[in-house]
């Protein structure tokens, strides 16, 4: 309906939800998983430090245990969405054609949609000892 | 029928001066875009612990290396550099910061916090593991 032979003008198109459609979604959803995030850090950065030097059995036990899997998969939901976020702009940004932009943000859903998945599986095996 | 209207154009980036929080500004959107594939480290790192001794010992392998080491120290400082820099966004979302002495205090805070953070992390790193 925002065609050439539309009536709306540039300012019209942009208002209410704006020129994206999504409104503010997604620079809301940026910052709570920015804020997950900067909560998060200091316990994964320790849960690293952790397991630095040790073989995989000793890993495997460690990343196994609730509380450790729970903290990381929180963070990698955080991330991973934080991500998906992020690279969209950046394209958004910088790429100008139109079906070049489309392929680029959908292989971002899909690249940030996998590492979340396939992190978050081997969290889950390790979790059930399987 | 809608008279296409000649709006002023902005400048691109070689017509300004490089700033200080310019400089910051791109970084963050660099440092972000090696975190996103840097996350292909931690996957790899996640499914080798999940797969068994062989697959993790492949990892630890690269880890070990020194230009795994080297990413891996890279990927320490874009991470705390990311956090730092972005917790100055949440300053100037909230509306404060803005005066030319508090933006460049917080600049420099966030590059500072940054470095002393990886250094601090590596620290302990060596200190705990004994380098490995």
């Amino acid at each position: 309906m925002s065609g050439p032979s539309s009536m709306r003008t540039p300012l019209g198109r942009v208002r209410n939800l704006g020129s994206s459609h999504s409104g503010t979604t997604d620079f809301w959803r940026q910052r709570l998983t920015a804020v997950a995030m900067a909560l998060l850090i200091v316990p994964v950065i320790a849960i690293i430090l952790m397991l630095i030097g040790r073989n995989q059995a000793g890993a495997a036990q460690i990343l196994g245990s609730l509380p450790i899997a729970i903290i990381l998969v929180l963070f990698i939901i955080a991330s991973t969405w934080h991500m998906r976020i992020g690279m969209q702009i950046v394209i958004e940004d910088y790429v100008h054609n139109e079906k070049l932009k489309l392929a680029g943000v959908m292989a971002n859903n899909f690249f940030c949609i996998a590492v979340a998945l396939a992190s978050i599986y081997a969290i889950l095996k390790l979790s059930s000892g399987v | 029928m809608t008279a296409r209207i000649e709006r002023p154009l902005s400048p691109h980036l070689q017509t300004y001066r490089v700033t200080l929080t310019m400089a910051l500004s791109i970084i963050h959107r660099a440092t972000g875009i090696a975190l996103y594939f840097g996350t292909l480290l931690l996957a790899w790192w996640l499914i080798a612990a999940a797969s068994g001794p062989g697959a993790y010992a492949n990892v630890q392998a690269f880890t070990g290396s020194i230009i795994g080491k080297l990413i891996v120290f890279g990927y320490t400082w874009a991470l705390l550099h990311h956090l730092c820099s972005g917790i100055r966004y949440f300053f100037w979302d909230l509306g404060y910061g803005f005066k030319p002495n508090e933006r460049e205090a917080l600049t420099w805070g966030a590059l500072i916090a940054g470095i002393s953070l990886t250094v601090l992390v590596w620290i302990i790193a060596y200190t705990v593991g004994g380098g490995r």
